[in-house]
């Protein structure tokens, strides 16, 4: 079985990132593979050993990215492809999902895997449309694959508990943290990773044109620093404190 | 201007949220309320009553289930004929791929999650958290129409009128199911941390009570579960008598004590309750990321250097499984619960 696992780069969720001149800074804070597409790779990867299959690893994203494909790599996917073009630097969520569904169609796949949404923008549409724009059915928010032969059967984790989807290959499935810990990359996972020539690709390799954008950014704001200073409270015994805190919490007004 | 407002449900069972998304509709004009799915009529009545000029409903039998696809194709059809000058949706798991893909059709885009939502002329201007709401953005949809889905509890919730009603119109399903049902697991309680307005959390210290002894046959790491089974009960006490939801750190997630719906922070939910009450929760910052924009934050642990404290408007140091039971008796005292 073909497996593509898309996955994204982004700064560190520790890092302290502010608006500079209109502009997202987030200093000299270390990019990484998007946390949530950790558990797409490893989602990919478990599939990848019970069916036999291979796993490419995608991303869109500048030059830089490729050490976001090289974890992914690491971690086991046997290739990885950078889609990268300067006319892709203004893209939204409906523009990423038309370059990866021509790339998934150029690549050839059975499955599909994404990771719930990125820690970045965090919208969390992009599966749901690039399965839209292939046609293939979207399985989102799994925490459980199992293919059987042509038809695969996931777990969705939803507000109000599981529900069991069953679709035909290929697919589009967005994965949550349900689906396993994502391994850590083996030795020799490093060093294959650190020797691979990863190609890159172009929107004239995919054949298309840059996509428009929908959806314009007119601002940046940092949201006003919250001063909180915390009380302390304590007492002689559990139930004094507890008769202290709950008169403050009342005092509060949220009950 | 008219907004079309899906109406997000569950069996008849409507997220809050959708109600809130009402009442930004009528701020800027007429609300038409759609509505697909089981029950469906009985959720058009309670749409009327918040607010809805009209009401579109979809109950074809294929529609009974929530499926992406047919629910898209359906809702697409709709907004081609009624052509609203912007659909808005409350942000479920539900609605980010139900709107992702009506906006694929439509040739437009969404905006997701949004805190913040006004009119300037014919076009919004909206207001989202990005980064992990480390920053906020203000944009603009360039598409027609424009799509957008509210974050819960950051709109006013509008005033019910009792008895209010209005037309409904059926319309037919459209659009082919691409994948089908084979059930739910009851397994798992719902859990909706989004709308609640208080959330009571457990992290791995709700597993460190050593004057419990788990039944016997148990190995270590069942009878780690088993305490954490045991806090996360006092947990739900206290959730319960203050009408709150139950939340987790990843650490307890992770660990099996909880199931991964309840997760507060990075990889789990962002969440904005007025109250957030952190139970042996050391603060990691995956999961400050989630919850430090609750209105008031308690934080209980024995750790006095714990990072949640700095996050904290109230703190105490101590004993989880003597605070925590004193503080649900405290308040159905003080509440007359």
């Amino acid at each position: 079985m073909k497996i593509i696992a898309c996955i994204k780069q982004v700064p560190d969720s520790e890092a302290k990132v502010k608006a500079d001149g209109g502009q997202i800074s987030w200093g000299d804070a270390p990019l990484v593979i998007n946390p949530f597409d950790e558990y797409a790779v490893e989602g990919a990867l478990q599939q990848k050993e019970a069916t036999n299959g291979t796993v490419t690893a995608i991303c869109i994203g500048p030059e830089t990215a490729k050490e976001a494909l090289k974890h992914a790599l690491a971690m086991g996917a046997d290739e990885a492809i950078l889609i990268s073009d300067p006319a892709l630097n203004n893209m939204d969520t409906l523009g990423a999902a038309k370059v990866l569904a021509s790339a998934i169609q150029k690549i050839g796949a059975d499955m599909i895997i994404f990771g719930r949404q990125t820690l970045d923008n965090g919208a969390g549409v992009t599966p749901a449309q690039t399965a839209r724009l292939t046609g293939y059915p979207m399985l989102g928010l799994a925490g459980n694959i199992k293919v059987n032969e042509r038809s695969v059967i996931v777990e969705r984790v939803l507000e109000e508990g599981k529900q069991i989807l069953k679709a035909n290959l290929p697919a589009v499935i967005s994965v949550v943290q349900s689906i396993g810990e994502p391994r850590y990359p083996s030795f020799m996972g490093i060093r294959k990773a650190s020797k691979a020539e990863i190609p890159v690709w172009s929107l004239s390799d995919l054949g298309i044109s840059a996509p428009s954008e929908m959806i314009k950014r007119d601002e940046l704001m940092t949201p006003p620093a919250r001063e909180t200073v915390v009380e302390m409270i304590t007492g002689e015994s559990p139930a004094e404190i507890a008769e202290k805190l709950a008169d403050k919490i009342i005092a509060e007004k949220v009950l | 201007m008219k907004t079309l407002v899906y109406i997000d449900h569950f069996k008849g069972a409507v997220q809050p949220s959708s109600w809130e998304a009402l009442g930004v509709a009528k701020k800027f004009g007429s609300a038409v309320a759609v509505v697909f799915g089981e029950n469906a009529n009985d959720v058009a009545k309670s749409a009327f009553e918040h607010g809805a000029d009209e009401v579109f409903v979809a109950d074809d039998s294929s529609l009974k289930d929530y499926l992406p696809e047919t629910y898209a194709s359906t809702l697409s059809a709709l907004a081609s004929t009624l052509n609203p000058n912007l659909i808005l949706f409350p942000t479920t798991a539900r609605t980010r791929e139900l709107a992702a893909m009506c906006a694929v059709d439509l040739n437009t885009n969404v905006m997701t999650d949004l805190t913040g939502l006004e009119a300037n002329g014919d076009s919004f201007v909206a207001t989202r958290p990005i980064y992990e709401a480390k920053l906020f953005e203000k944009v603009n949809c360039v598409g027609k129409p424009v799509m957008a889905t509210l974050r819960g509890r950051a709109f006013p919730k509008p005033n019910q009128e009792t008895g209010k009603s209005g037309t409904i119109t059926k319309v037919d399903a459209k659009g082919e199911a691409k994948s089908t049902v084979e059930g739910y697991s009851a397994s798992e309680s719902a859990v909706n941390l989004g709308d609640a307005s208080i959330i009571v959390s457990g992290g791995r210290g709700v597993s460190n009570n050593p004057s419990l002894t788990p039944p016997a046959g148990l190995d270590e790491k069942q009878a780690e579960i088993w305490r954490a089974q045991q806090g996360f009960a006092l947990v739900t006490d206290l959730a319960k008598v203050l009408g709150g939801a139950v939340g987790a750190s990843r650490a307890a997630v992770d660990a099996g004590y909880i199931p991964y719906s309840h997760q507060v922070g990075q990889t789990g939910k962002v969440v904005a309750p007025d109250l957030y009450i952190a139970n042996g929760i050391s603060g990691a910052i995956q999961h400050l990321v989630g919850m430090r924009n609750a209105k008031v934050i308690v934080a209980i642990n024995k750790d006095a250097d714990a990072p949640i404290f700095k996050a904290a408007r109230y703190g105490v140091v101590g004993d989880l499984f003597e605070i925590v039971p004193a503080l649900t008796e405290a308040f159905k005292k003080k509440l007359g619960k």
